[in-house]
């Protein structure tokens, strides 16, 4: 994508945060977020543990339930009308920690399972979308085994193929690398690299700091359930100006 | 000091004291003094135990003839049980009328074969069919009264014919219910959820044979005179609703075992909640659960044998009854032995059945 297209892409709003407040009883998790994620942009969201990144996201695709602000998700709004929810979830695809696969179906049932029963689509063209989104994540070959014969690595793959039959307009990735052996990050990265460089909106939690150089538009670094910094990689990491920022990228940056 | 591995070691064999018969041996009878004198023990109560009773049931056994006298002697009388066999199989069933059981058993065999077979078309309609069509071409067969078949009242059904109609009829009605039942009580609606704790704590709570008794003494009472119910109806109901009970606690187990990140892919892929159960969390809840459910299923098929005391002649019941012909005095051993082979070869058959099932539904690591 050039400047150009992606300036005009910017105007366009995918996602649309604003006041959002979330409590677990009595435990206040996430404070005042507001984020706008236009078409296209890349997200990399960090923090320390239990700073409330996942529950954003997962807010966005109402796995968790938010109490306080809106969420607009493509011209929709997220409230407790099930039609909303069902039509935002079929445009928002999402990649887990832990996969998530589906054990007792196959690698390509796992991919047609939804195009099939929630976009109605007809099994033979739901298996020519599955076979091409495996293939892209370089994992056609396996498509017959189950999820259980395959290594970590594989398996998340799977499941970045699986949410992307769905064709979402934006993708969420829930620490997709932190249940990885070391060797099989790479891989994993690799098809999220893909996938970003053909203009994915992504939004991405991560502690994966070369990814987040590598292609975030913008990085934003949440603790205690804020957002305490938000800008672009390359000050983010050079010059960042918040003190917990400072502190945060000193621990993990060795 | 440096090290490094010039070679790859290569694969051994394992020990010989570990393979084969005497491996075998050596681990499983004879590893320990005390593995070792429980095996002594046992080899010499089967050598006091075995050879009297195969000297009964075989050697000295009478297996031909008519009558008691047939019978003189020491061993066992199986001519009783060839002379009682179409009543211990269809009960007082009109001889003239048996092929109609056979026919409506002979049915079912290939329908459930078919359903067997992998990678076939049209298997749920054919499992539809055998749940929904099937029990009522068969309970028309049975029952006659319709397409010029003489009427059989229920209350001439009997035998293992009868045991069979009951179980089947049980899991059938158990199971889908009792799947019900465990969605209703993890359910977040408290109306749902406090409906199915109720439903199962109450039929859990009270013993199969006081349901009967409550289902042929209590229930006539609320009802109007003149109206009954078939006493066999009475007796499906009321098993199909106990197990029902038990099945739900061993699926809510199942269910229990599932990772909450499978619901969870589940709706993020935006599957709605029935799709989601359906596709997704039952069948990998019901593939753990299979062991309890087979267990459930085997108690049920046991279980049957309590409708003696509502006046139901089932496999035991006609079994009791034939016990009790004067002409046939005396061989009650026989006849409980009989009995006892067959609901085992059935009991047997279902806890194989259900080693298959999780074998093939197998999907991970093969150890």
């Amino acid at each position: 994508m050039n400047a150009d297209a992606r300036n005009a892409a910017a105007a366009e709003v995918v996602i649309d945060i604003e006041g959002l407040h979330k409590w677990y009883g009595e435990f206040h998790v996430l404070k005042d977020i507001n984020l706008k994620v236009s078409r296209g942009e890349r997200i990399v969201v960090c923090g320390p543990s239990g700073s409330g990144k996942s529950t954003l996201i997962r807010c966005i695709n109402h796995l968790e339930i938010h109490q306080k602000g809106r969420i607009v998700v493509n011209g929709v709004e997220l409230n407790e009308n099930l039609k909303n929810i069902e039509t935002i979830r079929r445009e928002v695809g999402m990649v887990f920690q832990h996969f998530n696969l589906f054990p007792h179906l196959t690698v390509l049932d796992n991919c047609t399972l939804a195009p099939i029963w929630v976009r109605k689509l007809p099994k033979k063209e739901a298996v020519d979308t599955a076979m091409h989104y495996l293939k892209r994540v370089g994992i056609a070959e396996q498509a017959s085994k189950y999820p259980g014969q395959l290594s970590g690595g594989q398996q998340q793959r799977v499941a970045i193929a699986r949410a992307l039959c769905m064709k979402p307009e934006v993708m969420l990735f829930d620490e997709p690398t932190s249940a990885l052996d070391p060797e099989m990050i790479k891989e994993v990265l690799d098809v999220m690299v893909g996938l970003a460089e053909q203009g994915m909106t992504m939004i991405v939690v991560t502690h994966e700091m070369g990814f987040a150089r590598q292609v975030a538009d913008r990085v934003i670094f949440m603790d205690r359930g804020e957002i305490v910094e938000e800008n672009a990689p390359e000050p983010f990491f050079t010059h960042p100006q918040s003190e917990r920022t400072q502190l945060f990228l000193s621990q993990i940056l060795h | 000091m440096a090290y490094v591995l010039k070679e790859r070691h290569p694969d051994l064999p394992p020990p010989r004291s570990e393979v084969g018969v005497l491996g075998w041996l050596r681990r499983n009878l004879f590893s320990t003094w005390y593995n070792t004198l429980f095996t002594l023990v046992t080899a010499y109560l089967l050598w006091l135990a075995l050879p009297p009773f195969f000297e009964w049931a075989v050697l000295h056994a009478h297996y031909a003839g008519e009558g008691r006298q047939a019978c003189a002697g020491g061993g066992a009388c199986w001519v009783f049980i060839g002379d009682r066999l179409p009543q211990f199989f269809y009960g007082f069933y009109p001889a003239a009328e048996r092929w109609r059981v056979d026919l409506g058993f002979a049915l079912f065999v290939p329908l459930i074969a078919y359903l067997h077979l992998p990678r076939v078309r049209f298997k749920l309609w054919v499992g539809a069919f055998t749940l929904f069509v099937y029990p009522v071409i068969a309970y028309y067969l049975f029952a006659g009264g319709v397409f010029g078949l003489p009427a059989v009242p229920t209350s001439q059904w009997g035998g293992l014919m009868l045991t069979l109609i009951l179980a089947f009829t049980g899991i059938v009605g158990a199971l889908p219910l009792g799947v019900l039942l465990a969605l209703g009580r993890r359910s977040s609606l408290p109306v749902l959820r406090s409906v199915s704790v109720a439903f199962i704590e109450l039929w859990r709570g009270v013993p199969l044979i006081t349901v009967l008794f409550m289902s042929s003494v209590l229930l006539p009472l609320f009802l109007p005179t003149g109206v009954e119910i078939d006493k066999l109806l009475r007796a499906l109901i009321a098993i199909a609703l106990f197990q029902a009970a038990y099945i739900a606690e061993v699926v809510r187990g199942g269910l229990q075992a599932i990772p909450k990140g499978q619901f969870e892919a589940a709706q993020a892929l935006g599957l709605t909640y029935p799709q989601s159960m359906a596709l997704v969390i039952m069948p990998q809840a019901l593939k753990i659960a299979i062991p309890g459910i087979i267990v459930t299923f085997i108690e049920l098929f046991k279980d049957t044998s309590l409708v003696v005391i509502i006046g139901l002649m089932d496999l035991l019941g006609i079994t009791q009854a034939a016990l009790n012909d004067p002409k046939w005095l005396g061989f009650a051993a026989e006849g409980y032995l009989f009995a006892g082979l067959i609901y085992w070869i059935f009991c047997f058959g279902l806890s194989r059945y259900g080693l298959y099932l999780e074998r093939r539904f197998h999907t991970g690591h093969r150890r």
